[in-house]
């Protein structure tokens, strides 16, 4: 069998691709088939390789946000409004399809789906075209913080909790897809409901600059490929917000649709101290969702149980045995006086 | 395409600097927990990288490397990370307690009395003593703040209330220097006295739960007890089976489907180096050579 190359699976199986690229918080398409070529299909593994290439790479400056508003948009859609500026992009996805397996690829794969060049038209994001009218919580969230103020990162710095927005969405955006998905799906099913609409889904490229402090501006690096979701939210306001939509958010790497839908609905549900919600739901506590949804870190502490034990082990074999030699020697014991009396 | 390269012992130089600043800070308050910024290693969390990376900050070119895991040289995750270190770092490695600067384990500590100048690194699966009779992180930082360590008291009252005794064998808490709970990480309680007053420094490093904390050397390691349920450790019925060791800590080896079993040394270079004396235990061969 030939071997696959790295720009076959660069090309044929990008929604891998971006998984791991996502997971493992490195944008770079060929180091993320190449682990997935190493890991033979294995995401996660994939993904530790990523994470460990990624931990030795120095530092040299964080980029400015990046301006989703002005992404090249491949795929944009809203569920709160029927038509909007910029339009309904359905672009590539599997939404609306049959899933029946299509025996003409058996003679291999048929060309890649065909993107949808970018609308030419100013697409507005639907978080902003709410924000006319006040409906909606600003940019900077409940508690009134500043925009553009400098945000934590938590592959350099330990997390203490509790923790600040910024370094929860940084761990939802590294977290485990399956885990995000399954506690996004626990929000709508009851446990810490709270009443979701997709504002928008848009998918596309965005420049990512950097300030370079010798020049006094920002310089343009390259584009990457992001998905952004916003969730929005009902709230029925507290004594001194008025009653407004709020939002979860999410944005992950790549074409990552149902990733970025979870990380909103459970970045929503985390924000229940900021609200004075009441914390009834497990999506709602903080300290249990960002310690476990880190599956690098799940994968090699319960696969650590394969390591030898046995000093543990065989210091618990000692102890049984002598309670059971107690244990044995009391029903001795009874069986002794009962016989006598 | 990026081509991966890796820097002498695999980490970045801004990265042990960090790690070297959380190990100063450990030192500094004995047994206290010091976050740090843990990195992703190329081993899998739980297997060890909380020990590597600070083995991995702390190690020169002219240290020298012994790594076990249950005691032994010859397990392989102690085979895996030695050799990790044999190839990014270029270190001389050993076996011999005796000749290693720096002692990577897991669950053990050696039998010999380890010496000023020679560092022990262990390996933390959870470093917080008292996780599992509070499982949040905000909760165990204020009991440590406050030194309220009764539920740790209640939990081994419990222990005797139930079983007539404490019934923690592994992972036994110690406080240090009269003041932080620690965990000793999942060494037997056999191995808690080597602790005290030890003469090398003692690091202990927990890389997915991202927390460093040490003993410096000459400290003081109490095991938590009772006046009237005094800490004891394990002792073995009989001694090992190859070099006849005793007061040592011993695995048992099955020999076969009826029960039968042998009790080894589980430090192996320790029994190797007692049977390179003369020491015989009585399955250590000369019976078989006798009957030849």
């Amino acid at each position: 069998m030939p071997a696959l190359r790295i720009d076959q699976v660069v090309e044929q199986l990008g929604l891998a691709i971006d998984r791991v690229m996502g997971e493992g918080s490195l944008y770079d398409k060929d180091l993320a088939a190449l682990a997935i070529l190493q890991a033979r299909g294995d995401l996660i593994e994939a993904i530790f390789l990523v994470r460990a290439y990624r931990t030795t790479l120095p530092r040299f400056g964080n980029s400015t946000p990046i301006d989703t508003g002005a992404m090249q948009i491949e795929r944009r859609i809203s569920a709160t409004f029927k038509d909007l500026p910029g339009g309904q992009v359905l672009g590539p996805t599997f939404d609306y399809t049959h899933r029946l397996l299509d025996p003409s690829l058996l003679s291999g794969l048929t060309d890649a789906p065909e993107v949808t060049p970018s609308a030419p038209e100013s697409t507005p994001r639907v978080t902003d075209l709410l924000n006319g009218e006040g409906l909606i919580e600003p940019d900077f969230g409940a508690a009134g913080e500043e925009l553009n103020q400098p945000v934590g990162d938590l592959t350099r710095e330990p997390l203490e909790f509790p923790l600040d927005r910024d370094l929860r969405l940084q761990a939802l955006a590294r977290g485990d897809e399956g885990f995000l998905l399954g506690l996004g799906y626990s929000t709508q099913r009851g446990y810490a409901r709270n009443h979701p609409f997709v504002g928008e889904i848009r998918i596309g490229e965005v420049e990512v600059e950097l300030d370079i402090p010798e020049l006094g501006f920002a310089v343009s690096l390259g584009r990457i490929k992001v998905t952004e979701c916003q969730m929005v939210n009902q709230f029925k306001g507290s004594a001194t917000v008025p009653p407004q939509f709020t939002r979860g958010y999410g944005l992950v790497f790549g074409q990552a649709e149902r990733k970025a839908m979870s990380m909103s609905l459970v970045d929503r549900a985390l924000r229940a101290r900021e609200f004075g919600e009441d914390i009834k739901g497990i999506a709602q506590d903080e300290e249990f969702v960002i310690s476990h949804c880190d599956n690098v870190q799940a994968t090699g502490f319960v696969e650590h149980l394969k390591l030898p034990h046995y000093v543990d082990f065989q210091a618990e074999l000692d102890l049984i045995r002598r309670m059971r030699g107690e244990f044995e020697a009391r029903q001795d014991e009874t069986a002794l006086r009962e016989a006598a009396e | 395409m990026n081509v991966a390269t890796y820097n002498f012992a695999y980490l970045d130089e801004q990265t042990k600097r960090m790690i070297r600043r959380a190990i100063l800070k450990a030192i500094a308050i004995p047994g206290y927990q010091v976050p740090f910024a843990s990195r992703e290693m190329p081993m899998p969390y739980g297997w060890g990288t909380g020990g590597v990376q600070i083995t991995a900050s702390i190690i020169g070119p002219d240290d020298v490397l012994k790594v076990i895991d249950q005691g032994a040289d010859d397990t392989t995750n102690a085979v895996s990370i030695r050799a990790f270190f044999a190839k990014v770092a270029n270190v001389a490695v050993t076996t011999h307690t005796a000749d290693a600067t720096i002692i990577q384990t897991r669950h053990r500590i050696p039998e010999k009395t380890l010496q000023a100048g020679q560092v022990l690194v262990c390996q933390v699966p959870i470093p917080e003593p008292l996780r599992f009779l509070e499982p949040r992180e905000t909760e165990t930082r204020k009991m440590h703040a406050l030194e309220e360590y009764g539920l740790m008291h209640v939990k081994l009252y419990e222990d005797i209330a139930k079983h007539g005794r404490i019934a923690t064998t592994y992972a036994y808490p110690v406080k240090v220097e009269g003041r932080y709970v620690m965990d000793p990480s999942p060494t037997p309680k056999f191995d808690n006295p080597k602790m005290h007053m030890s003469e090398a420094l003692q690091l202990f490093g927990a890389g997915r739960e991202k927390r460093i904390y040490a003993v410096p050397p000459h400290t003081e390691v109490v095991s938590l007890d009772f006046e009237d349920h005094p800490f004891t450790i394990q002792h073995f019925d009989e001694p090992c089976a190859l070099c006849g060791a005793e007061q040592v800590y011993l695995d048992e080896v099955i020999l076969d489907d009826h029960g039968g079993h042998m009790f080894v040394c589980s430090d192996t270079d320790n029994c190797e180096e007692r049977r390179a004396a003369g020491h015989r235990g009585k399955l250590a061969g000369h019976a078989l050579e006798a009957a030849e």
